[in-house]
């Protein structure tokens, strides 16, 4: 009964927006309440979230999601250019063309399986970035990146009436700046995105259509063999992974006006997918909690550099002190991606089922020890765990 | 004419590298039925064995400059010069050619290391595992190589005699001006050398036969009383070597840098797939085929009516084959169909 009332789409939703919401408080103790870390959170997280449904219902390995990414940025900017200065046309528009181009790249690489599939995304991407880069520099802008100007025509800012007087003027949502109050509305505004993306997510996850794609999964051969057409659910699946993507990049977009063929690289590819797979491929929280780790100690391990960690490490003894910094000095800094690359192999070696497994594994441990009995872990209770964690 | 000479060249010679990684990676595809993302780190690992030769032979000491008499000037003189004079100086020269002595052992030692220490473990997960696990792997490599050398290309010369051009317009009858340089050419020759190597001693050793056959069918050939496990673990070995060797030889010709894999892997993974996946005669095929088709798409005739072609021609190719021919050109019936 409790266990009922505990995977409960109401409930659960409850718990997730509260702790997305409450966000800037439970995390300043954790040194991240900087808007911008914030936004990259929310953002990343819808990102992986739309990169569960495909990779972690479907199984389907995509090295191309990134191209999504990039093309709602390219999108939502030139919605800044051409239309309005309001992120809400420019954030749907972002979702409707990178789930156009989802709708093609998926139709034509969902004709294989299995490392063919992810070879023919991969190849897609790397066509996108390499021409994001040469042929379609006017829509691109190349190595420079697409950015807003003044003399943008901006059609619907122009018959609302709002005149450009000086500078370039700043995203908003009717009329509130994305800026406003220190960034910390930027960073609502993604969090209710998130909010919304993850309700979605939550009802594919518990329909008839995400069941269907995990037997897809488990056996597809067999699921075709009942007479059932995998392919249109596959497409399904992908367009709207894509526009999650496509979301995703509106956003980043919305917050820093500013679009570049980088974030299409086949690496920003792989980072999604790591994201995915620290977190726990296939659970509903867990690529939202992968993301918001590597984004977390990308922050801080990244800006640490040896007289910060001389100070971390200030308690030792001088001799160990110096040890501890030349030891731990490769793994931060610049050399945050080693760290990244170590941690990563290590899940996927000793825990493939990410950080939400090993949560599991602990709950299921502790409950042993007490002897409260029953070893369950269904996907409701993995969902409320990573919430209470 | 002069131009698709040229091409012709220039398309053989970087079909020659992608042929050689292309080649490691389906013999890993073909042997253990392993996703291998970190073949291409291995590459660079190859390229780094020639930067790192050159620095060992280079180890210098501070010695007075003679010829300098006004004040006590000191220039650094590698060891090998102290010692031995001219001799050091040539083989410092040489130290390209040289390190491939070096990166045989050191790549062979690196090939089993991983294949016993992390892919043996990965026979029996699935391809995304797989795929994954190298990938982290390459990501580990890539960021160690760069803690070491630095993110900046490492600029490592070929031997003095070789570093000029090949008059190779009087060669074949054509232009005389018309020069190619000879160190291309070498690499050329010497990746042709290398995979008529692996082919022949795959084909003509008796090792070479029960791998063959472990390949066509692993289950009969174990059944027969032969460890297959460990012969395909010396495959391993061997297709390191191979991408590693194919690293040593292009340091001349691209000055290695850290992320000099990544950008081969992905061209090579196309270049397998197109070839088709386990066919290693495929891969060497569509590795000088693509190599060609990607040089005359860089000519600026084509580039004239088709911009940008030479950005994508391999992907289109790769996306073509695949949609069209799921097996690629010479790729065998299930392999990787699951």
């Amino acid at each position: 009964m409790i266990k009922k009332i505990l995977s409960s789409n109401p409930l659960i939703m409850l718990i997730f927006s509260a702790v997305v919401l409450s966000a800037p408080i439970w995390l300043t103790p954790l040194g991240a309440n900087y808007p911008d870390l914030l936004q990259k959170f929310a953002i990343f997280g819808i990102f992986a979230i739309g990169y569960n449904i495909l990779f972690g219902l479907t199984g389907y390995l995509s090295f191309g999601h990134a191209t999504f990414l990039g093309i709602g940025s390219y999108t939502a900017v030139w919605s800044f250019k051409l239309l309005t200065m309001n992120i809400l046309p420019a954030i749907i528009l972002a979702m409707i063309v990178s789930g156009v181009f989802a709708l093609v790249i998926g139709y034509l690489s969902l004709r294989r399986s299995g490392i063919y599939f992810s070879i023919l995304t991969l190849a897609f991407a790397q066509m996108a970035y390499s021409l994001a880069y040469s042929v379609f520099t006017p829509i691109t802008n190349g190595e420079t990146g697409l950015q807003l100007s003044q003399q943008d025509p901006r059609v619907l800012d122009a018959m609302a009436g709002i005149a450009v007087t000086d500078g370039i003027p700043s995203t908003n949502l009717f009329g509130t700046l994305i800026k406003s109050m220190d960034g910390y509305f930027g960073f609502y505004v993604a969090a209710v995105m998130l909010i919304i993306a993850f309700y979605i997510s939550l009802k594919i996850f518990r329909s008839p259509f995400g069941m269907k794609l995990r037997a897809i999964k488990s056996n597809q051969t067999r699921m075709k063999y009942t007479g059932f057409n995998t392919r249109p659910y596959l497409l399904t699946a992908f367009v709207i992974s894509g526009m999650y993507a496509g979301l995703a990049g509106g956003l980043l977009a919305s917050i820093d006006p500013l679009a570049g063929a980088e974030r299409m690289q086949w690496t920003a590819s792989g980072e999604v997918v790591l994201m995915t797979i620290l977190g726990g491929v296939g659970t509903l929280i867990g690529p939202m909690l992968g993301a918001t780790i590597i984004k977390y100690f990308e922050n801080i391990f990244s800006a640490l550099n040896d007289s910060e960690l001389h100070n971390i490490f200030d308690f030792l003894p001088a001799g160990m002190q110096e040890f501890m910094v030349t030891v731990v000095s490769p793994f931060v800094g610049e050399g945050w991606h080693l760290t990244l690359g170590l941690v990563f192999m290590i899940v996927v070696i000793f825990l493939p089922g990410g950080i939400m497994q090993g949560l599991n594994n602990l709950f299921g441990f502790i409950k042993r020890l007490f002897g409260l009995g029953g070893s369950s872990s269904s996907a409701a209770d993995t969902v409320s765990k990573g919430e209470a964690s | 004419m002069d131009a698709i000479l040229i091409q012709i060249l220039n398309g053989l010679d970087k079909g020659g590298a992608y042929a050689l990684i292309a080649l490691g990676l389906t013999l890993t595809f073909g042997t253990l039925g392993v996703v291998n993302f970190a073949h291409g780190a291995l590459f660079m690992m190859g390229a780094f064995c020639a930067v790192l030769f050159n620095k060992i032979l280079t180890i210098s000491k501070k010695v007075k400059d003679e010829s300098i008499t006004f004040f006590d000037a000191y220039k650094e003189t590698p060891y090998l010069e102290i010692w031995w004079g001219d001799t050091g100086t040539a083989i410092i020269d040489y130290s390209v050619p040289l390190s491939i002595f070096f990166a045989i052992p050191v790549m062979l030692l690196v090939g089993v290391i991983m294949e016993r220490g992390l892919i043996k473990h990965f026979y029996k997960r699935e391809h995304a595992d797989q795929i994954l696990v190298t990938f982290g792997l390459a990501i580990v490599i890539q960021e160690i190589i760069r803690h070491f050398f630095g993110a900046n290309p490492i600029p490592t010369p070929a031997p003095e005699i070789v570093s000029g051009s090949a008059a190779v317009g009087a060669f074949f009858g054509l232009n005389e001006n018309l020069v190619y340089p000879w160190w291309r050419l070498i690499y050329l020759a010497f990746s042709l050398s290398i995979i008529a190597a692996v082919f022949a001693f795959l084909k003509f050793t008796t090792f070479g036969m029960v791998v063959r056959a472990g390949m066509a069918d692993r289950e009969t050939v174990e059944l027969l009383g032969i460890n297959v496990q460990k012969r395909f673990t010396v495959v391993f070995g061997i297709a390191t070597v191979v991408a590693g060797l194919a690293g040593v030889m292009y340091a001349p010709i691209l000055p290695p840098d850290y992320h000099m894999g990544m950008d081969f892997l992905v061209l090579s993974f196309v270049v397998v797939v197109v070839g088709g996946m386990g066919s290693l005669g495929g891969a060497v095929l569509a590795g000088f085929m693509l190599g060609l088709l990607q040089s005359f798409a860089s000519m600026n005739e084509v580039k004239a009516i088709l911009p940008g072609i030479d950005q994508i021609i391999i992907y289109l190719v790769a996306v073509v084959i695949l949609l069209v021919r799921p097996r690629g050109l010479m790729g065998r019936e299930g392999v990787f169909e699951d």
